[in-house]
């Protein structure tokens, strides 16, 4: 082989390998530091990572119900509307009637009422409560739900401790079914 | 060919003998190739279909004039405004919105962008696409934003998916069969191609922390909705889907850009996509504790119940399509699996005794929908109509009475549409009286 001959394969060779790796790797992305993605970062874990500063009591949460007309939707104290009530529940396992899937019978976190509310309520002014209204709202229906006491403050330390009665109630399907 | 020509090799060819109870025919049987019906011949339905004598032709008033110009965005002819989704919350109430595919009136296996399914829980949600950003972040080396524009400087890729809500098909399981048409009972599910860039390349650009197991993926809507995946499914078929058939997507399935998980759980496929956070177990969002578990008898749920298991309904005939007399008729319906490709449909004219093996569209594709089809001659007797699918993993779709079984007995008769069970796969019944009418049946 020429010189000539091995020096142009060599050059077609490096062609091919330098489009190879601009086809492998495209990189568009915009880097975004942990700053970048406060506004938007608002996922809570079951065990309290996510959860912001800030409290509330059930009475504040009272309060709150009150000012935001949640009971439009949810019913006096929580006892049921449009969308549904947010105490009550019976037994699961009954035979005689569809058990309502509920806060009190039914849902395994406390964390999950905080972050629902906090992304999604209320329906037509989503994202506007504060963090201690969220605190305050979660901590007024667990009390309805008589989960805690009157006089339980919630906050990103007490909340991922309470025990929801339904706790140990799910059976994952994954990775049996996947 | 003349007429002597033709009634010559008609009666020359084999006499086609059912294969299964009521007139089911072997799927290979096709009209125009000269097969004589058996049945057909000795119920005299050859005759019965005669028709009245044909009005003269004329040339109607499209024959005469020119149309109209022809318009920058084609919609269908204006004769056909009845095939709409059927709405549960048309005036956007504080609740969820569903819209429901009318089955019954379309054929084939794509479904058309208007008419796709949607579920959505603050309407249909308008996204300025220029203001519209993706971030990857959580248990990444560097996470990232892409907007719109630079997520078309990937390699894309296509794929035709179904994609079915969790809770599609639940007035199955009622007490007594609840009187509605296939889109009332199972129009919470379409099929698309779907177009985007594989969810995979952009985890690569980010770099994965192997401590990673499952991602969160967020919408930008009302709710900004979300939900936990396995990031094994991420590294197997998941897409940024950008384009619905071609087009980018409807408003109301996520445009600009959703979530795609082939065969997944239809609320998995976050619409509206915002943001994806990789984390080392699940969030336990509202709509995977909430919502999306099942509820068995003994009062313990399953959660994380995410494919879509093997199901198929009739669509021809269905409630609403009646029937114009004995005669032959071809039924068919859709299939669909989870699970990968559809390896059989069998369909049976007598309530489950004997079935037919339904003859399969091709392409056949994994995690589709699958039309199947089988000629039939019905005698003008009062029959039960069922399909069965079968899929690639070996997985039947159950009879009634086995889901039953496994979920235990539905405790009333709800409005129909409730959702009072989820991932409902069993086997639909249309009951046709002497009159041909055709209605929900248990079977």
């Amino acid at each position: 082989m020429s010189m000539l001959r091995e020096s142009a394969l060599a050059a077609a060779l490096a062609l091919v390998l330098s489009a190879a790796d601009a086809a492998d790797a495209p990189r568009y992305g915009q880097p975004m530091t942990a700053a970048d993605l406060a506004p938007w970062d608002i996922s809570i874990a079951p065990d309290g990572v996510g959860l912001p500063p800030g409290s509330g009591t059930p009475a504040q949460g009272a309060v709150v119900y009150a000012e935001r007309a949640c009971a439009l939707c949810h019913g006096e104290k929580g006892s049921g509307g449009p969308s549904g009530p947010l105490v009550g529940g019976g037994p699961l396992n009954s035979t005689d009637r569809d058990p309502a899937k509920l806060i009190g019978n039914y849902w395994p976190y406390a964390t999950t009422i905080f972050d629902f509310t906090r992304r999604a309520m209320p329906w037509t002014q989503p994202k506007t409560l504060t963090d201690n209204e969220v605190y305050a709202l979660t901590a007024y229906i667990l009390a309805l739900n008589k989960i805690i006491r009157e006089d339980d403050v919630m906050n990103a330390e007490t909340l991922p401790k309470v025990k929801m009665p339904n706790r140990e109630g799910f059976i994952s399907k994954y990775p049996e079914k996947h | 060919m003349d007429t002597r020509k033709r009634r010559k090799d008609r009666s020359a060819s084999p006499q086609l003998e059912p294969i299964a109870g009521n007139g089911l025919l072997d799927r290979r049987a096709l009209l125009g190739r000269g097969i004589a019906f058996a049945s057909a011949a000795t119920t005299g339905v050859g005759t019965s279909l005669a028709t009245a004598a044909a009005e003269p032709l004329t040339n109607g008033p499209w024959s005469l004039a020119p149309g109209v110009p022809v318009p920058p965005y084609g919609q269908p002819s204006k004769f056909e405004q009845k095939v709409v989704r059927t709405l549960s919350n048309p005036k956007l109430e504080p609740r969820g919105s569903a819209a429901r595919t009318p089955h019954h009136l379309l054929n084939g296996t794509i479904t058309p962008n208007g008419l796709h399914f949607v579920i959505a829980r603050g309407g249909e949600t308008e996204i300025d696409p220029e203001k519209h950003r993706l971030v990857i972040h959580g248990l990444v080396k560097q996470p990232m934003a892409y907007t719109l524009d630079t997520l078309h400087r990937y390699p894309m890729v296509s794929r035709v998916s179904f994609v079915e809500c969790g809770g599609n098909s639940a007035p199955l399981y009622s007490k007594e069969p609840i009187q509605a048409n296939v889109q009332a009972l199972h129009g919470l599910c379409s099929c698309a191609e779907w177009t985007g860039v594989q969810l995979s390349t952009l985890l690569e650009e980010v770099g994965v922390d192997s401590s990673a197991k499952w991602f969160i993926a967020e919408g930008a809507d009302l709710p900004t909705m979300n939900r936990s995946i396995p990031l094994a499914k991420a590294m197997d078929d998941a897409i940024i889907a950008l384009y619905q058939n071609g087009e980018r997507l409807n408003p109301s399935n996520g445009y600009p850009m959703r979530l795609l998980l082939p065969g997944y759980e239809g609320n998995m496929n976050v619409k509206w996509l915002r943001r994806i956070k990789l984390v080392e177990s699940p969030v336990m969002a509202i709509n995977e504790t909430k919502q999306y578990t099942i509820l068995r008898p003994d009062g313990k749920a399953w959660q994380f119940y995410f494919p879509q298991e093997v199901k198929s309904f009739i669509t021809h005939p269905s409630p609403g399509l009646s029937m114009k007399g004995p005669g032959f008729y071809e039924i068919s319906g859709i299939a669909f699996s989870g699970n990968g490709r559809i390896s059989k449909v069998e369909v049976s004219a007598d309530g489950g005794k004997s079935w037919a093996r339904a003859g399969l569209q091709a392409p056949v594709l994994s995690k589709a929908f699958t039309r199947f089809r089988v000629p039939w001659t019905w005698d003008g007797r009062p029959v039960i109509l069922q399909s069965r699918a079968t899929d690639e993993a070996g997985n039947v779709q159950p009879t009634r009475e086995a889901f039953i079984a496994e979920r235990g007995p539905p405790r009333g008769t709800p409005n129909v549409a409730a959702f009072t069970m989820e991932h409902c796969n069993a086997i639909t019944s249309w009951g046709i009286d002497a009159k041909g009418e055709v209605s929900h049946v248990y079977a």
